[in-house]
């Protein structure tokens, strides 16, 4: 097998790995905040949910719950899972990170000092407006480099996918790798994880800037 | 009468910080609290600018009412329509200032009147610009407050309140955070606040300050008002052992 018929080969996975990627991101970041807002409620039940949630998505592999998510249904209700594989590791990747996603917004939101809402109290702003106008702002800056970092683990953790058989750009170099005795599809993923994950850190660092101009 | 304090009672937990307090302001004067840490005078601002609910007791701003004894003889808070109108009579300068560090010191003073009054912009712009003069912080308008010293980032503060009209304006020890160099230029601003007849109740331990600015000074310790009066009786004669005691140890430093 030549380099370009492993590269095309590949190619087609790395646009799999990227569509798991960006669809985890688009569902996980909103959906950490709704989580973080329910972890935070006044009602202690909703709070003891969100905790065990976070608990179980935390304490247990990513790729026991890919596993769970896909096969799950089957065993539980006797539903039929064809055509369900793209849809069940995307649920399992997005209620994962959810999970992370909120807990760093939490920790954001904890560090707002009391007296940026105290201000916003007395000035007025309803309780929408602090959130969105005086709180959220500041949060989005303390929490870049912990999102950073969950995003780079999130480019590689998409090689999990392999665990329900999906052709991402990994599990078809190991492919390549076993049917060719070769060791170049691996050097390949390699340098495709590490140039992906320069470009997240790279645009990053600009968002990072962006919000640079007040400390 | 702008502000009308009675009887106010607040605890936290066990320990009682308001014990029975009442107090009122009228339109144009400039009443100093003074006294030791503890002594309930933050809380007292705090619970006249409802960041700390009473126990009991009653409060009217301008006439109206916020706060009423209940059925049960508690504190009983009006609804929450009426307490936001309320809330427009008064503002509040905090000992950190506490200024929005993502918006620049004009935007800081824009933002409430535009966001929560409503007011045209082009109007309100107009009259942020006037405070910022009066503040001598023009040529500051477009800086961030991580960018100001202390001293000019309390004046902001302030421009920020005053921004809202109020009726009344707070302040919680605005200069205990300062540098003693920073603290002069805070106070001017007040001072020259008094002069225009602006409503003030100011929680402070500048007692040369006190002094020469208010109308009337308080003095609490243990959350009770010793004493009170024209400032002159309380620094040059005061009435209470416990009064001349603190005034003392004050002057010792």
């Amino acid at each position: 097998m030549t380099l370009s018929t492993m590269l095309s080969t590949m190619g087609a996975g790395m646009l799999r790995t990227c569509g798991i990627f960006f669809l985890t991101l688009l569902f996980s970041l909103p959906l950490g905040m709704i989580v973080m807002l329910l972890r935070r409620s006044r009602f202690p039940v909703v709070q003891w949910i969100m905790k065990i949630y976070i608990a179980v998505m935390r304490g247990t592999p990513l790729m026991l719950q890919l596993l769970a998510w896909y096969f799950g249904p089957y065993y539980l209700f006797g539903w039929s899972i064809r055509g369900y594989r793209f849809t069940a590791i995307i649920l399992g990747f997005s209620m994962n990170y959810a999970a992370y996603f909120a807990e760093i917004y939490r920790g954001g939101i904890e560090a707002i000092p009391a007296g940026q809402y105290e201000a916003a109290e007395v000035l007025g702003y309803t309780h929408a407006q602090t959130f969105f106008k005086i709180i959220l702002p500041q949060v989005v800056k303390t929490i870049l480099p912990s999102v950073t970092n969950e995003i780079i683990t999130l480019v590689k953790d998409t090689s999990l996918a392999f665990t329900l058989a999906y052709n991402e750009m990994f599990s078809l170099a190991k492919q390549i790798a076993a049917s060719q005795t070769s060791f170049t599809p691996f050097l390949i993923a390699g340098v495709f994880y590490f140039v992906a994950n320069y470009v997240v850190a790279f645009a990053m660092e600009r968002v990072e800037k962006a919000f640079d101009y007040y400390s | 009468m702008v502000l009308e304090m009675k009887n106010i009672r607040k605890s936290f937990g066990d320990v009682e910080v308001l014990k029975d307090i009442s107090l009122h302001v009228d339109e144009g004067e400039v009443v100093s609290v003074i006294g030791p840490s503890g002594s309930g005078k933050s809380t007292l601002l705090r619970c006249a600018t409802f960041l700390e609910r009473v126990d009991r007791g009653e409060i009217r701003y301008m006439d109206t009412p916020a706060v009423t004894t209940g059925d049960d003889g508690r504190a009983a808070y009006v609804g929450a329509a009426e307490l936001k109108q309320v809330k427009r009579y008064f503002g509040l300068v905090f000992q950190q200032f506490n200024l929005f560090p993502h918006y620049s010191v004009l935007k800081n003073v824009m933002d409430a009147p535009i966001h929560v009054q409503k007011r045209p912009k082009d109007e309100v712009r107009a009259e942020a610009e006037a405070l910022l003069e009066k503040m001598d912080l023009t040529h500051r308008a477009d800086a961030y407050p991580c960018q100001l010293s202390g001293g000019q980032q309390q004046r902001v503060a302030i421009a920020r309140a005053l921004a809202l009209k109020p009726e009344i304006l707070f302040f919680d020890e605005p200069t205990s955070a300062l540098d003693p160099e920073l603290t002069g230029e805070v106070l001017k601003v007040i001072r020259q606040l008094a002069e225009d007849r602006m409503t003030m109740v100011v929680v402070t331990h500048e007692m040369p300050f006190a002094r020469a600015v208010s109308n009337r000074v308080i003095f609490m310790d243990r959350g009770v008002i010793v004493e009170q009066g024209d400032p002159e009786k309380v620094f040059g004669a005061p009435e209470q052992e416990r009064t001349r005691q603190f005034l003392r140890n004050y002057q010792r430093g």
